[in-house]
């Protein structure tokens, strides 16, 4: 064949070869012509590169980077977790998965080896204090959230199971008394050397009522009587309560489960221990059908048991021969899901960044081995990573997966550092005798000047704050916590409903991106489960609904809206700082919510009605999923900045730092454009959407609206071009020759 | 005779070898693309004999097992935080380069002068234990080098098993040519033992343990000493990853026995 014979090379050779070979067909010159063209388009793609002082993504970011972005790089404890998960998770789980074993309802004896694993290597004990057989002192948010992110990269079924035995325990460790939480959290532990016990596993029951999946707290059926109660000793309860999609049911010790009294003698709800050996029936029941989180045992247990009163969570006090509960179950759940539900959020997010590395590996192989696609052929060598369009849609899912995680380990921080301010604040009030909830939301309310003052000086540079005044209100525990508890109650809701619920819609266009690959179940990466996996982490702990409800009632506070406005205040001045981070587009945006939010509290539709109301969900939940997106931007633009303070002096970074943080601010302006656009695309239609068009084009009144919005419109400046950047970065980095787990 | 061993374990980092290793030149001669931003693992050489040593400590109280590591001490804690769960040991660092490329000589050099360096090590009781291969470059000579530098001269390579005696003798389990066995019995320590794979699998990760070791090894990780690899010669004319070699012809025309005649003559030649 004559055309094999040609060498590829400059462009006044290609013609003189082909000039030269009359004898050639026009198929036979195709090939030629085309490889050539190749050439020349990869050459100016490289002169282009060099032009835009773009630069290179070298790897795929590692523990390094993420010990710097999400602050533990100082905690080695965590740090030895984050590997025990990993190796699990890319061992153990991977192989279920690969082999199967979600393709069931039932727990097998092959997802019982899952517990087992998690027993010996020391996340069944994560949870618990030094003494009650752990091993990490102090609160374990971040730690349970680290783990949670390193189990679902692979499955997160299997990160539920590693955490549902935590939540059983959960309302005894908030709310239970010492001897409670020290009796079940040992339990729990495994086994020390020398002790021989069954490790108990406990399952948190809260359902109600059936056959719905899913709680509205008002609303229990499950009972509680009073079974017997002789002078002088223990009441014994009845209990009966039924369960629906209960997690760890297969094989729990005990229950934690809610119920309200149908008795006299027993004041409102609570929540208490059932154990297996209790008195009556505690049957496990049915497997539940559920479609996802096959790694995780669920049932829909029956259970109706005779239990001592000192199983109340919390314990109880009788007043006038009446059984109080010192905790309704409300408070109970409040306590606990406060917590708990951002390694939930965590988990959507933890799969759209696993889902980077699978998706490139098979855009740059999709046409090897085709006849289409010889070898050293741009076809070949970069698959479909030659066209943009692939390339910029992974960077999506990548900023996505970014500011979800630094979302939700900002949360996960914040909840432990919560954790003594909010014991502080109870011994203070113990000690001042300000037990009941409303009284001490009035004390707190006369501080709020103060609390104010502090969240401005907080987000004041150092160099410019009065340090005195700053520490004098640091230090008082009940501004200090009331200024952390307004933002708690921002970022829980906010992880939970953003990171789940558009975590969701990006792991779909994850998918996408393999074609129909990914929707094979030997799919790399195992993205189609991941993606159907979202949708139980958008429903449990409280459905995208329950969230926006929340934030409905927290995001108008004024402590909150203090914090929001130094938030804008710093993202401008990062805007100026660090240039091409999106701070500018990021502060544009919290200020036009800020201004829309103030404009609907106090504005009607045509027909009169105030527009900002409890009741009007049509109004306030989009204005709630408008701030989601504003959360995950600007803690990616603080993990951001903290990686590159903090990068150049790690020395396993700092010779590709610049590279690094380019890639990282990127993918931050990237994002920050893309939740400023859904910003102003939902107050768009909130500020005009109650009223009728009277054929006016001009508005008056919303004249600072519409400056505050041609604002946020400027400030996406930049924006393309760093998602162009990023996305041929994406076309650079090395990635591992295989993933690290089974497929 | 005594059986509480004092185990010495050479050993060090490798890049995970599911990265991409593309070697480079660099300024110090070879090295591989990327190499200090990729992740990396404890060379699974040495962690056979990093488990075997831990065992053999386990079965006889009044043991100690030292890891004496010649690496990065940035990359080194990184891989700490996962094999310090794995066994109980205390760290001994050198801070230099873990690079495959650098000279056997030198690399044994420095890690005997480190074992010197160890306070309580009784040399009586001493136990080298290593990879008798490295999952970077394996020259398969710097054990025995280490255990020349430190007088240590009853030396095993390749030893799959070691069962200690009740007179404190050991009986080593070497690997030798066809898939056989060589066994010997050493009178008593010190050995230089340079583990093929064991027979131990890997442990489990256990925090706990993890955090008794890293209470020692952290502040160990900070002490360490920058190692001077300067003194070798060595240099490389090229280098290059072994590649696949692969050469298809696709034949759709030809009889199945004529395929096989050719198939034979090929490899006859």
């Amino acid at each position: 064949m004559p055309g094999k014979q040609i060498e590829m090379g400059a462009e006044s050779r290609l013609n003189t070869r082909l000039k030269g070979k009359n004898t050639l067909t026009h198929e036979e010159q195709w090939p030629i012509v085309r490889n050539y063209y190749y050439r020349v388009r990869e050459y100016r793609h490289q002169i282009k590169l060099r032009k835009d002082n773009m630069y290179t993504l070298r790897t795929l970011p590692g523990d390094d980077v993420r010990q710097i972005m999400w602050r533990f790089a100082d905690r080695f404890d965590l740090q030895m977790s984050v590997q025990s998960a990993r190796s699990i998770a890319r061992s153990v789980v991977a192989k279920l998965v690969a082999e199967g074993a979600r393709n069931t309802h039932e727990w097998t004896d092959q997802k019982g080896e899952l517990l087992t694993t998690f027993d010996q290597s020391g996340l069944t004990a994560l949870f618990m204090d030094p003494h009650q057989g752990g091993f990490i002192e102090g609160p374990k948010n971040l730690a349970l959230s680290l783990v949670t992110f390193e189990l679902s990269w692979v499955d997160a079924g299997a990160a539920t199971c590693s955490l549902a035995s935590n939540l059983a325990l959960a309302p005894i460790h908030e709310k239970g008394t010492p001897e409670q939480r020290d009796f079940y959290m040992s339990k729990c532990v495994p086994p020390q050397p020398g002790e021989d016990r069954e490790i108990w596993r406990g399952a948190f029951a809260l359902t109600e009522p059936l056959p719905y999946i899913g709680v509205d707290t008002g609303v229990l059926c499950g009972k509680a009587t009073v079974a017997e109660w002789k002078d002088g000793e223990e009441p014994m309860l009845q209990i009966d309560k039924r369960g629906r999609f209960i997690t760890n049911m297969d094989f729990a010790n005990f229950v934690t489960a809610a119920v309200e009294s149908n008795d006299d003698r027993i004041k409102g709800s609570f929540m208490i221990i059932l154990e297996e050996g209790d008195e009556g029936l505690f049957d496990r029941g049915a497997p539940t059908l559920k479609m996802v989180h096959q790694l995780s045992s669920t049932r829909d247990p029956v259970l109706n048991l005779k239990v001592p009163a000192n199983r109340i969570i919390g314990g109880y006090e009788i007043v006038d021969g009446v059984i109080v509960p010192k905790y309704n179950h409300s408070e109970i759940i409040g306590a606990v899901f406060h917590r708990t539900r951002i390694p939930v959020g965590l988990m959507s997010s933890a799969k759209l960044l696993s889902a980077v590395e699978p998706v490139i590996r098979y855009h740059r192989n999709r046409f090897r081995g085709g006849d289409a696609a010889k070898e050293g052929s741009p076809r070949y060598d970069k698959g479909i990573q030659n066209n943009e369009d692939a390339l910029q849609r992974l960077v999506d899912v990548w900023a996505s997966g970014e500011a979800g995680c630094s979302l939700a380990f900002a949360a996960s921080r914040l909840a432990d550092d919560f954790d003594s301010v909010e014991k502080a604040k109870e011994s203070h009030f113990e000690a001042e005798g300000i037990t009941s909830p409303r009284k001490q939301i009035a004390v707190l309310r006369k501080l709020q000047d103060q609390v104010v003052e502090l969240i401005d000086l907080e987000y004041t540079p150092e160099g410019e704050r009065n340090q005195a005044r700053y520490d004098e209100l640091r230090s008082d525990t009940l501004i200090q916590y009331a200024s952390m508890e307004a933002l708690g109650a921002i970022l829980n809701p906010g992880v939970k409903l953003w990171n789940t619920g558009v975590g969701a819609n990006m792991m779909r266009e994850a998918v996408s991106l393999v074609g129909g690959y990914g929707i094979t179940e030997d799919c790399p990466g195992f993205l189609m489960q991941k993606w159907t996996d979202t949708q139980l982490e958008a429903t449990y702990e409280g459905p995208e609904a329950v969230q926006r409800r929340h934030l409905t009632m927290t995001m108008t506070s004024e402590v909150f809206q203090a914090t929001l406005s130094a938030w804008a205040r710093q993202m401008e001045r990062a805007g100026a700082d660090v240039p091409g981070l999106g701070g500018f587009v990021i502060s544009s945006a919290m200020k036009l919510w800020q201004w829309t939010l103030k404009y609907l509290q106090n504005s009607t539709d045509d027909a009169g009605r105030k527009l900002f109301h409890n009741k009007r969900q049509g109004v306030t939940f989009p204005l709630a999923d408008a701030l989601g997106w504003l959360l995950g931007p600007y803690c990616l633009a603080s993990d951001v900045m903290e990686l590159i303070e903090k990068g150049p002096m790690s020395p396993t970074l700092a010779d590709g730092i610049d590279d690094l943080t380019g890639f990282y601010k990127d993918l931050c302006h990237v994002q920050a454009a893309r939740a400023a656009g859904e910003v102003a695309r939902i107050c768009t239609e909130l500020v005009y959407g109650f009223n009728e068009c009277k054929g006016q084009c001009s508005r008056e009144n919303l004249k600072e609206f519409m400056e505050l919005k041609a604002r946020v419109d400027m400030c996406m400046s930049g924006s393309r071009n760093a998602k162009d950047r990023a996305g041929n970065a994406l076309a650079e980095v090395m990635i591992p020759e295989a993933l690290d787990y089974p497929i | 005779m005594s059986t509480d061993f004092h185990i010495v374990v050479c050993g060090s980092i490798v890049p995970d070898p599911l990265q991409t290793l593309k070697p480079v030149d660099g300024p110090a001669g070879p090295a591989l693309q990327n190499e200090m931003m990729l992740p990396a693992v404890l060379d699974p050489w040495a962690g056979h004999a990093l488990y075997e040593a831990a065992n053999l400590a386990k079965n006889y109280p009044g043991s100690r097992v030292w890891l004496v590591s010649l690496g990065p001490k940035a990359k080194l804690q990184q891989v700490m935080m996962s094999v310090s769960q794995k066994a109980p040991f205390e760290l001994v660092v050198a801070d230099g380069s873990a690079s495959g490329f650098t000279d056997s000589f030198e690399t044994a050099k420095i890690l005997a002068d480190t074992i010197d360096g160890i306070a309580d090590l009784d040399k009586s009781k001493l136990l080298l234990f290593g990879g008798w291969q490295s999952a970077s470059r394996g020259s398969g000579a710097v054990m025995q080098m280490v255990g020349e530098m430190l007088g240590v001269t009853e030396q095993f390579q390749g030893v799959d098993r070691i069962t200690i005696g009740s007179d404190g003798s050991i009986e080593v389990m070497e690997r030798i040519e066809g898939g056989s066995y060589q066994k010997s019995i050493v009178d008593a320590a010190p050995a230089v033992l340079g583990w093929a794979t064991g027979e131990l699998p890997e442990p489990p990760n256990n925090p706990q343990i993890g955090m008794q070791n890293m209470q020692k090894n952290m502040p160990a990780l900070q002490r360490a000493q920058p190692a001077d690899l300067s003194g070798s010669s060595l240099s490389f004319e090229s280098v290059e990853v072994p590649q696949q070699r692969r050469e298809t012809r696709v034949v759709k025309d030809v009889p199945v026995e004529e395929m096989a005649k050719e198939i034979v003559e090929w490899l006859k030649a």
